[in-house]
């Protein structure tokens, strides 16, 4: 899998969001799209996601133009999204069902990974805010296309649970031959996930800069305390500056 | 509504029988005027035995009726919904045809289909069917956003997003004009059969009022009444069990 993004503009009405975004993400790859709120970085999710047309660009997926078509990514937005008549399991499904694959007992393995066994027949009204972005994110998993987007699914999270999910993210994706595309507006959660970070600038949004991140994985919490993180964050920083 | 919180009703309503029940007594007012409430319970239990089969006859056109509204109601709904332009030109005579009286409904439409029953479910379910698509086309106006966006961006297919988000979503609209229609359902089933049928509550009333049997009259008040109560309470149950999911919501 190879996504794309190649030269991509956009605007609504007479103001300038987009102009010339193009990036690459490889098999396998995490990489973050950093930048502060109001960016433009959910409308390049839009556009992703196909269900908006850019101006000028194309998105390529496998070398094949994707622009402007739904269904080639899996999604978890920023609020949970999670369907309220439906139990936890019912949920986990919900994306693999809208491709048709739906397969009960990997949804039920995943979810007793992330544990949720317990709470499979549950509904979501049941569940902590971390708890459902966990059932989110194994929608997302338990989904076909090997893209996953994530919308900030974090930044509703304090900063205990947000450590924590961040840690849960990177065990449970390491498992998987998938790869993200993830938005944020924290610098260390864009350092400590990622492969490579894509950094933003805002009215219109461009890409600064593109910082490959050198970590080994895996990677745990140790590594927001290492003298190289730091030394990273000092340079991203710099970057969202200049 | 609680259980609990039924007592003060409850016991308002008891105050008030007592207070008929005195008043007949101590005015003496003739019974073919008003009966006291033990002489409707008395004769409650008399005829009951002749009344069972005319209240049989209207719980099965109620039921009847009212599914057909149901069904018809949601399917209405739907495709209204799927095509707006239909919506402009029906809506206006959706809204003309409650409008015209039932009273008046009721005895074209016996002219038109007969005597039998189904101009009688005709008249409940077109009476019924009213509030239950204005809901639910409600319901399906007003779908969860951020529900709708993960269906946009996941790249749902019509289909799937209809009948996977915006008709479960709409269920608790689609109860709401249900509770509506339920609660007068049984009267307009009780007003169809005035005006022709061989049997059910309204031929017992008709038949008990001209012969000046007043306490009779009130059997079937009664009675009418006690089985509305019954339909709302049965559609109630049902809402509780569909959107059982709603329970823990806010609680944490």
């Amino acid at each position: 899998m190879t996504l794309q993004i190649q030269q991509l503009h956009h605007s609504f009405g007479e103001k300038k969001i987009l102009s010339d975004v193009s990036f690459t993400v490889e098999n396998g790859e995490f990489v973050s799209i950093l930048g502060p709120s109001g960016s433009g970085k959910s409308t390049l999710f839009h556009l992703i996601g196909g269900i908006l047309k850019p101006e000028q660009g194309n998105i390529l997926l496998n070398n094949r133009d994707i622009t402007n078509q739904s269904g080639h990514m899996s999604y978890m937005p920023q609020s949970p999204s999670l369907f309220p008549w439906r139990t936890v399991l019912q949920n986990a499904m919900l994306g693999s069902e809208l491709a048709g694959i739906a397969d009960e007992a990997k949804a039920i393995d995943l979810l007793q990974k992330a544990n949720l066994g317990e709470m499979i027949q549950a509904y979501p009204s049941q569940l902590s805010g971390g708890m459902k972005q966990r059932v989110a994110f194994v929608r997302a998993l338990l989904s076909p296309q090997p893209l996953i987007c994530l919308d900030e699914p974090f930044s509703a999270l304090d900063s205990f649970t947000k450590k924590e999910m961040q840690q849960w993210l990177l065990k449970t994706w390491e498992a998987y031959d998938k790869s993200i595309l993830f938005i944020t507006h924290d610098i260390e959660e864009a350092l400590f996930l990622s492969d490579h970070v894509i950094i933003l600038s805002t009215n219109p949004a461009t890409v600064k800069a593109s910082i490959k991140v050198p970590f080994k994985r895996p990677r745990d919490e140790q590594l927001f305390l290492s003298e190289e993180f730091l030394h990273w964050k000092r340079k991203v920083v710099e970057a969202l500056k200049e | 509504m609680k259980i609990k919180s039924l007592w003060k009703p409850a016991l308002a309503l008891l105050i008030a029988i007592a207070l008929w029940e005195l008043a007949t007594k101590l005015f003496q007012i003739e019974v073919w005027l008003l009966p006291a409430p033990s002489t409707i319970a008395q004769e409650m239990v008399i005829v009951f035995p002749a009344f069972l089969p005319h209240m049989l006859a209207t719980i099965k056109l109620v039921l009847v009726g009212f599914s057909s509204a149901i069904v018809l109601g949601i399917i209405v709904a739907t495709l209204l919904h799927i095509f707006p332009t239909a919506r402009e030109i029906v809506m206006p005579f959706l809204i003309i045809s409650q409008n015209i009286p039932t009273i008046v409904l009721a005895p074209l439409f016996m002219i038109w289909f007969g005597l039998g029953d189904f101009p009688k479910y005709l008249i409940i379910a077109m009476t019924a069917f009213f509030p239950i698509t204005i809901a639910t086309l409600d319901g399906f106006g007003q779908t969860n956003r951020d529900l709708m966006h993960y269906m946009q961006m996941m790249g749902a297919t019509k289909k799937q997003t209809f009948f996977k988000l915006q008709l479960p979503d709409a269920v608790p609209s689609i109860f709401s004009g249900i509770k509506i229609a339920a609660t007068y359902s049984v009267m307009t089933a009780v007003v169809a059969e005035w005006l022709g049928a061989q049997k059910g509550i309204g031929v017992f009333m008709t038949l008990s009022a001209s012969s000046y049997r007043t306490s009779r009259v009130f059997v079937a008040i009664v009675v009418t009444i006690i089985l509305s109560l019954a339909f709302f309470g049965l559609f109630l149950a049902l809402e509780k069990w569909f959107t059982r999911w709603k329970r823990n919501e806010g609680a944490q």
